[in-house]
């Protein structure tokens, strides 16, 4: 029953940890937009699954006509990009300060554009053809010759390149350091003569172009079919909030936590796996509600 | 105020009007109930057409009488479908009500045609068990066959021809997925096979990976039971992960949904055998006669007609049949209507069909095996026929009772 | 803030003053409202009086219990539904069903009260739970409750039963009367509806809903003064959760059977629809927002392409968010403002 170290199914325990360190980079990069946008404009916006699936989709049409899988992964990008900045420029502007009326102008905006979605690309499931060197299995080091999926490495590669090109983005731009102030401390960051409005239209532009951009990519690893949508908010919800809503750090931490959490209980527990993850949300919230790397509001 | 209560008078007067029965006396109305909304609208929207198929080649009209389908909608919830069912019937005023198209919208649609013994309720496509062997509602007619039954002859022939001896079964984990492993389990443990481990997968989970971690090594072939976006999932999964086991499928893991998914050819399931209630490449002359006229009559539907379509069809030719018998006269109550259901004798593109006393079909499962068609899809052809599948398959009622109802560890054979 | 709120009440002094005036307006708006929906049944067949008018009226309570947490309590909270839920579940393992292996048979004066006891309970850990969080973090907390929940149920089969759930629950034969017959079930569900409004029109201008409502608007001035805003607040959920767990009730007597994808994401996104489509300015709101929700889906098959029934959902509620904050009531206000 697979290699066995000292009476313990290593292998099962090998490939399921791997499993939860690829679906916590997954989880990141969907989050990550999240976090972004909540962070600095305390919009919590819930179509960023809707989001996510839309740019799946757009990035699926792209490469299936051109043949150029990469050329999907960026038209997925650009479009949530693209409308992400429209909705911040003409919706969410006018609706500064009511954090509340935002939140539910995201639920009416994802529900249409779920069913918009199942209109134009129907209900079957799509599946992407990743670029021949990403695709196929790996002999994993160190191993008996045990096999990995090749584009689930990619994907901690890829995770890995985002997280620290977000952090590079952060820290050492004019930009990012703009945002950065205006997470601490908004009226201040107004007051200092800088644009606010474009600041946060940049920002929703990133934060929407990530989760079509994690769209893309998550769809080649777990395919695309009305639901997903759902599926990723719920996921970027709690990686969040157990990470810290604003902290792109903790963003990664939750995700990690989260992404393993998944795995091993569906590995080793798999009808109450699903709930597992769910309580350790109640948890996070009823202890530690600002997560474990956020700030106090 | 004033003109508060007027619109209140006026709007319940109109809907009074509104609600009450057409008295053209020559149409019957029929209501046709599939899961028109959300994800599983292209199984409905087959459906329909296959509702429609039977009803355009009897020119809408049975017995005499002009048919009027009204359509209903469900998303695939119980509580949704039977609000459906209830508008169509109290509402509409439908005689007739053909559906509903999922296996648990089935067993609440049972239940309800309990409470509505003068409209008859005949099954689109839903497949649970119970619905017809569990308290069977007397005005519920059930002309497609149950999960169960669609995997007649599949364990056999997976122990016998295709020699696999250890087998690990991956479905996803709720009661359609029980009683197709149930269908299957019944011959292949009685023929010697054994089922080394289960692996029951909550519903909507996209990732596989750590269940293939655990499929063992030792076995010969896994059984999947999974439908649609997760039966496409593990199948990718599978061969990126280096997994190398044949599979064998329950019906709807390879169905034309899934052979057809758009992206990725899946040639690694050419040779997977399953059973089902069509195949889509038979030989048979009246099968290709359905599927041709099933082609001409809708441009835009799928490349051969679903399980789905199929189902709708038989009900919708059932009911055409029977009340030509009757010559359209639903006035006693629709008891010489239901008897004539129940006393049918269909002749089908997939065989004879006829019911049991429970009100259940006995019709020919077909064994499939994957192949690839001359065009480069992938098409399910058939080995060969298992005639006339009852719903206890072949067993005495009270043996095939006895050994329980379809749930995680039931039935066992290890 | 963001959503505008009920206005807090005070009762109107003796003297006869505009504020009489008010009053005896508003009595009799309540009575023509009464007298109407007393004598609809009259007018309308058994589909309207029970899939839209009893209907309306059950689930309108269920979105009462959101409107009182979220207008009165300011915490918007997704796990209504789910406390319905509990209460159906309870009442189908405490009374009879069709799983007589699972239900314990309870005649149902002994199973509805332990039902609407254990669910108020729920609520009221849920409340424990919820109460120190607040925004987001309030919606993102009751709607993990909500999911773990149904989550719970579908994956367990040695109580709930998993999948399937239960069926052949039905309310009670009383004086000879079958209670799930249209009109005395229409009546039924008018009776709790009426009950549950009174309720929250009456708590509301309490001692205790004043205090609640100052908790919402200031809650650091409440605790300076010495109120203990964790309690208050936890009561609210309680409160909330006897609500719906009246409306739970009903809801499962309605459709007969009980099951996960009952109470899963889509239908607790359903009940906040409704409450905000209402509005979530005045009791009266959730209902009109059951109303308005359960004709279109019920008439959207016939009216527009039911394939398309999610997106024109979707497209009112924005435009019920966009262009007027306190929803159809809301709406309906400034329409009459505008004519006197």
């Amino acid at each position: 029953m697979g290699a066995q170290l000292w009476g313990f199914p290593m292998k099962q325990f090998v490939l399921t940890t791997l499993n939860g360190l690829t679906l916590g980079a997954l989880y990141f990069l969907v989050a990550s937009g999240f976090t972004l946008v909540f962070g600095l404009m305390r919009n919590v916006n819930l179509a960023h699954g809707a989001l996510y699936l839309l740019g799946a989709y757009v990035g699926w049409t792209v490469a299936d006509r051109t043949e150029y899988w990469l050329l999907g992964v960026a038209a997925g990008f650009a479009a949530t990009a693209l409308l992400g900045l429209l909705f911040q420029v003409l919706i969410f502007r006018r609706m500064e300060g009511q954090d509340l009326r935002q939140t539910m102008v995201t639920i009416g905006i994802s529900i249409v554009l779920a069913d918009l979605m199942l209109w134009f690309w129907g209900g079957e499931t799509y599946q992407f053809t990743p670029p021949e060197a990403i695709d196929g299995s790996l002999a994993l080091p160190l191993t008996p010759n045990w096999r990995y999926p090749t584009y689930r490495i990619a994907l901690l590669v890829a995770a890995a390149a985002i997280g620290v090109g977000l952090w590079l983005f952060l820290n050492r731009t004019r930009v990012g350091m703009m945002i950065r102030a205006g997470v601490d401390d908004r009226a201040m960051l107004a007051a200092s003569g800088i644009n606010v409005q474009r600041v946060f239209a940049v920002t929703f532009m990133v934060g929407a172009g990530l989760a079509g951009f994690a769209g893309v990519v998550g769809g080649t690893a777990l395919s695309i079919a009305p639901g997903e949508d759902v599926r990723y908010l719920l996921a970027s919800l709690i990686v969040v909030i157990v990470g810290g809503l604003g902290s792109i750090s903790g963003a990664a931490v939750g995700a990690l936590i989260i992404g393993l959490a998944e795995q091993y209980g569906l590995a080793y527990s798999p009808t109450y796996g699903a709930v597992y993850t769910f309580l350790i949300l109640v948890a996070a919230l009823a202890l530690r509600p600002q997560g474990l790397m956020g700030r106090r509001a | 105020m004033r003109t508060f209560k007027g619109v209140l008078t006026a709007a319940t007067m109109l809907t009074a009007l509104a609600s009450a029965p057409a008295w053209a006396q020559d149409t019957i109305k029929v209501g046709g109930l599939a899961t028109l909304e959300g994800a599983f609208a292209v199984m409905g929207q087959d459906s329909m057409r296959g509702l429609e198929l039977a009803l355009k080649e009897a020119n809408y009209t049975a017995g005499g009488k002009k048919i009027e389908l009204i359509k209903g909608s469900s998303d695939a919830k119980p509580d949704n479908a039977i609000k459906a069912a209830r508008k169509l019937v109290e509402q509409d005023g439908v005689k007739i009500l053909v559906g509903p198209l999922s296996g648990s919208e089935g067993v609440a649609m049972r239940d309800y045609a309990k409470t509505q013994p003068n409209v008859t309720f005949i099954n689109g496509s839903s497949a649970a068990q119970e619905t017809t062997l569990k308290d069977p509602a007397p005005n519920f007619f059930r002309f497609s066959t149950d999960g169960v039954q669609w995997q007649a002859g599949l364990g056999e022939h997976a122990f016998k021809n295709k020699g696999y001896k250890r087998v690990a079964v991956v479905a996803e984990d709720y009661s359609f997925p029980y009683s197709q492993v149930m269908g299957f389990m019944v011959d292949y443990c009685k023929a010697g096979g054994k089922v080394v481990d289960k692996f029951w997968v909550p519903i909507g989970n996209k990732d596989f990976s750590s269940i293939i971690a655990k499929i063992p090594d030792n076995i010969d072939a896994i059984y999947v039971a999974l439908g649609g976006a997760d039966a496409t999932n593990f199948l990718t999964q599978y061969e990126q992960s280096g997994g190398d086991k044949p599979m064998v499928a329950g019906s709807i893991t390879v169905d034309q949904t899934v052979l057809s998914a758009k992206g990725k050819q899946r040639s690694y399931l050419i040779g997977t055998p399953s059973a089902g209630p069509i195949a889509d490449t038979w030989d048979d002359p009246k099968w290709k006669e359905f599927v041709a006229s099933y082609k001409k009559a809708f441009s835009d539907g799928l490349p051969s007609p679903s399980l789905f379509a199929h189902a709708y069809y038989l009900a919708g030719k059932a009911m055409v049949t029977a009340l030509d018998q009757v010559k359209g006269d639903l006035s006693d109550n629709q008891k010489s209507f239901q008897a004539a259901l129940a006393k049918l004798a269909l002749d089908t593109p997939t065989g004879k069909v006829a019911l049991d006393k429970n009100r259940q079909a006995v019709a020919d499962i077909f064994l499939t095996e994957v192949a690839e068609a001359p065009d480069g899809k992938l098409m399910n052809k058939v080995v060969r026929v298992i005639p006339q599948v009852t719903q206890t398959l072949g067993m005495p009622e009270a043996e095939f009772v006895k050994m329980g109802p379809a749930s995680r560890d039931n039935p066992d054979c290890r | 803030m963001t959503i505008a709120l009920p206005e807090t009440t005070l009762a109107a002094p003796a003297l006869r003053t505009p504020a009489d005036a008010a009053l005896h307006g508003r009595i009799a708006k309540y009575a023509v409202l009464g007298l109407a929906l007393l004598a609809y049944p009259l007018a309308a067949s058994d589909f309207w009086i029970v899939q839209i008018g009893a209907q309306t009226l059950f689930m309108g309570t269920i979105a009462l219990s959101l409107m009182w947490l979220g207008g009165y309590g300011g915490m918007v909270s997704l796990a209504q539904l789910t406390f319905a839920g509990v209460a159906g579940y309870m009442v189908a393992l405490f009374g009879v069903s069709n799983h007589p292996e699972l239900s314990l048979g309870w005649p149902w004066w002994a199973a509805v009260p332990v039902a609407l006891l254990i669910a108020t309970a729920f609520a009221t850990v849920t409340g424990m739970l919820a109460a120190r969080t607040e925004g987001i973090y309030t919606i993102m907390i009751t709607l993990a409750i909500a999911v773990a929940f149904s989550l719970f149920c579908r994956q367990n089969y040695a109580i709930f039963n998993g999948f399937a759930g239960f069926a052949g629950l039905h309310p009670p034969r009383l004086f000879g009367l079958d209670l799930r017959a249209p009109l005395p079930f229409y009546y039924l569900c008018l009776a709790f509806a009426a009950c549950a409004y009174a309720g929250v029109v009456y708590v509301q201008r309490s001692t205790f809903g004043l205090a609640l409502q100052a908790v919402r608007d200031n809650p650091r001035r409440m605790r300076a003064i010495g109120f203990n805003v964790y309690a208050h607040r936890v009561a609210a959920y309680a409160m909330s959760g006897l609500l719906a767990a009246i409306g739970g009730l009903l809801l499962v007597w309605f459709n007969g059977r009980i099951s996960p994808d009952s109470i899963d994401a889509g239908p607790t996104i359903n009940v906040l629809v409704m409450a905000v489509l209402g509005g979530m300015v005045h009791p009266i709101g959730p209902y009109v927002g059951a109303l308005a929700f359960i004709l279109l889906q019920n008439f959207a098959v016939d009216l527009i392409d039911p394939e398309r029934f999610n997106l024109v959902i979707g497209i009112a509620f924005l435009a019920i968010v966009l262009a007027s904050p306190d929803g159809l009531v809301g709406l309906w206000r400034r329409l009459m403002r505008r004519r006197s």
